[in-house]
């Protein structure tokens, strides 16, 4: 069945659509990643153009997060302090982007950008991915001890200190700042919640504890998702509602499928098999930017929009 | 020898004003609805004609529709750096969202090219490109690449020998307009032709319109962004906790 998009202009298979929401909802389910990350990739490949299909995707994750975020109300892994600190830089971060965003647009390298960054931070988080879970595979089947994190990093010297009680910690503000406005950047230009680069900096750059780092970066990505997908609608009107809701029917009903394959595989596993997928995007992405393409031309609407 | 000459001028315009167009569309208007997927329009007419059909060559039909015309960017690509990357640009002044061209014959045998030009017939002279910057060079590709890339994705077709002409009188084609149309007036030109010269052109418009749904959201996402932008976080909002909750109570119900 072909369900014309109305913000894209573009007619598609609402069944491809909610395969595709599906498809990515089981992978996130599975990882506990918001599947921005694939998400906005499958769309420029199916067609639709790329500034609807980033602030689209910002929609649809606003959906997924929400979804996940309130079963770790439930299980109290929230540490709300610290959300809202890493949600001011989130914020801030956005508006930032929007306006990257939106002046690349003008300048006609806007796909450039998106692209750029998705090989740039898919192959950086995909590489220390593969890496660590390799060792990780390895240490467990020699079962070493797991190395200690250093307690006391240069985060530690930074002024600004305040007391997060749930995460256990009394560092500076600055570090979870910028944390959030590099996600919130990264948001707004790529169409993610920015978990994968989150997840990582909570934990190995502020020191969280594991338990309530999941919980704390979706209660983060909600708002800046959602303020990214404000952002765009005023100031692009590219939020395809149409396209959205297909792909988050699909989504939300696929995360609850991935999170019951989840608890059967191993966590090192898991994050191998992630690991590979994201270099496989990622692949695929630097093929096209490196490749001389098809057709040396492209169109776009005149008068900067 | 000038008055054999306009002795047969004074013959031949009668004959040109002599042939008129009647025409007939299997529908005007076309409804952008969720689920459309490109339509097919009948285009059908007859040649009024006062007089029996002139002696000389048989008449030749050539129907065109075009969507909007609207500038448009032209980017090129080159290699900087190892990877690809837009460079230079070009505004085209104006080219059709969408334009078909029907004809009953091969279309450089029933038209003279000063024809062409007058009428903006043919793919490449819908295509307006006048305001090319100097620096650039090879200017000229970037109207041909807007042909190319439009004719690969659809939107521009050029069907030679698709219009049926019964009897020097009757013709009928049809247009198929594909799923990624754009909204706007149609124009839809009919011409006759006779001797490689257009004896008569008939305008007419078909209106492609979002309906429905798809025209509510459209609207609202140009008048009203902020409400849009607030409705569409509000149903992903919705959807997340409703699906969330439906799979809380589906596994306690088992």
């Amino acid at each position: 069945m072909q369900i014309y998009l109305p913000i894209a202009e573009v007619s598609v298979n609402a069944f491809l659509l909610l395969g595709l929401g599906g498809m990515v909802g089981v992978l996130s389910g599975m990882f506990g990643v918001g599947g921005g990350f694939l998400m906005t990739p499958l769309l420029f490949f199916i067609g639709i153009p790329p500034a609807v299909a980033v602030a689209t995707e910002a929609n649809q994750i606003v959906a997924s997060s929400f979804s996940g975020v309130l079963a770790h109300f439930k299980r109290r892994t929230v540490d709300l302090k610290m959300g809202c600190v890493l949600l001011v830089g989130g914020l801030t971060g956005a508006a930032l982007g929007v306006v990257i965003f939106n002046y690349l647009k003008s300048l006609g390298q806007v796909e450039l950008l998106v692209q750029l960054c998705y090989v740039i931070f898919l192959g950086i988080i995909g590489s220390l991915m593969f890496i660590e879970s390799l060792n990780a595979l390895r240490r467990s089947s020699r079962n070493a001890a797991p190395v200690k994190r250093k307690n006391h990093t240069w985060v530690h010297g930074l002024p600004f200190k305040m007391r997060f009680r749930v995460s256990g910690l009394y560092i500076s503000v600055i570090p979870p700042l910028l944390v959030g406005l590099l996600v919130g950047v990264l948001s707004a230009i790529m169409g993610v919640g920015g978990g994968f680069i989150m997840v990582p900096a909570m934990i190995y750059l502020l020191g969280m504890p594991t338990k309530v780092v999941i919980g704390t970066s979706l209660f983060q990505i909600i708002f800046v998702t959602a303020f990214t997908t404000l952002l765009h609608a005023t100031t692009n009107y590219t939020v395809d509602m149409a396209l959205a809701v297909l792909l988050l029917i699909g989504g939300v009903i696929g995360a609850q499928f991935g999170a019951v394959i989840g608890t059967r595989l191993k966590a090192e596993q898991l994050r191998i098999l992630l690991a590979i997928l994201v270099l496989v995007v990622c692949g695929k992405l630097a093929f096209d930017l490196l490749v001389m393409p098809s057709e040396l031309f492209t169109l776009g609407a005149a008068g900067g929009h | 020898m000038l008055r054999l000459v306009s002795l047969l001028i004074c013959l031949a315009l009668p004959v040109m004003a002599q042939e008129g167009v009647v025409l007939g569309l299997s529908q005007n208007r076309v409804a952008i609805t969720a689920n459309f997927d490109g339509s097919e329009i009948l285009v059908f007419g007859a040649v009024k004609r006062e007089e029996a059909i002139p002696d000389g060559p048989p008449i030749e039909v050539i129907v065109t529709a075009s969507g909007p015309k609207e500038p448009i960017v032209v980017r090129r690509k080159e290699k900087r750096f190892g990877i690809w990357v837009n460079t230079d640009s070009v505004t085209v002044d104006e080219a059709p969202s969408f334009y078909a061209v029907a004809t009953s014959g091969p279309f450089n045998e029933i038209i003279s090219s000063v024809e062409d030009l007058r009428h903006e017939i043919s793919i490449r002279e819908s295509i307006r490109s006048v305001g090319a910057d100097m620096n650039i060079k090879d200017a000229q590709d970037f109207a041909e690449a807007v042909a190319r890339i439009r004719e690969n994705n659809g939107l521009y077709s050029l069907r030679e020998g698709t219009v049926e002409v019964a009897e020097q009188t009757l013709f009928r084609t049809s247009i198929d307009m594909p799923a990624n149309l754009t909204e706007g007036d149609y124009a839809t030109r009919v011409f006759l032709l006779r001797d490689k010269q257009v004896v008569a052109a008939y305008e007419t418009t078909i209106d492609v319109r979002k309906v429905g749904l798809e025209r509510f959201l459209y609207n609202l996402s140009r008048q009203q962004p902020l409400i849009y932008g607030l409705l569409s976080i509000a149903i992903a909002i919705a959807a997340g906790w409703g699906a969330s909750a439906f799979f809380r109570f589906v596994r306690q119900g088992s």
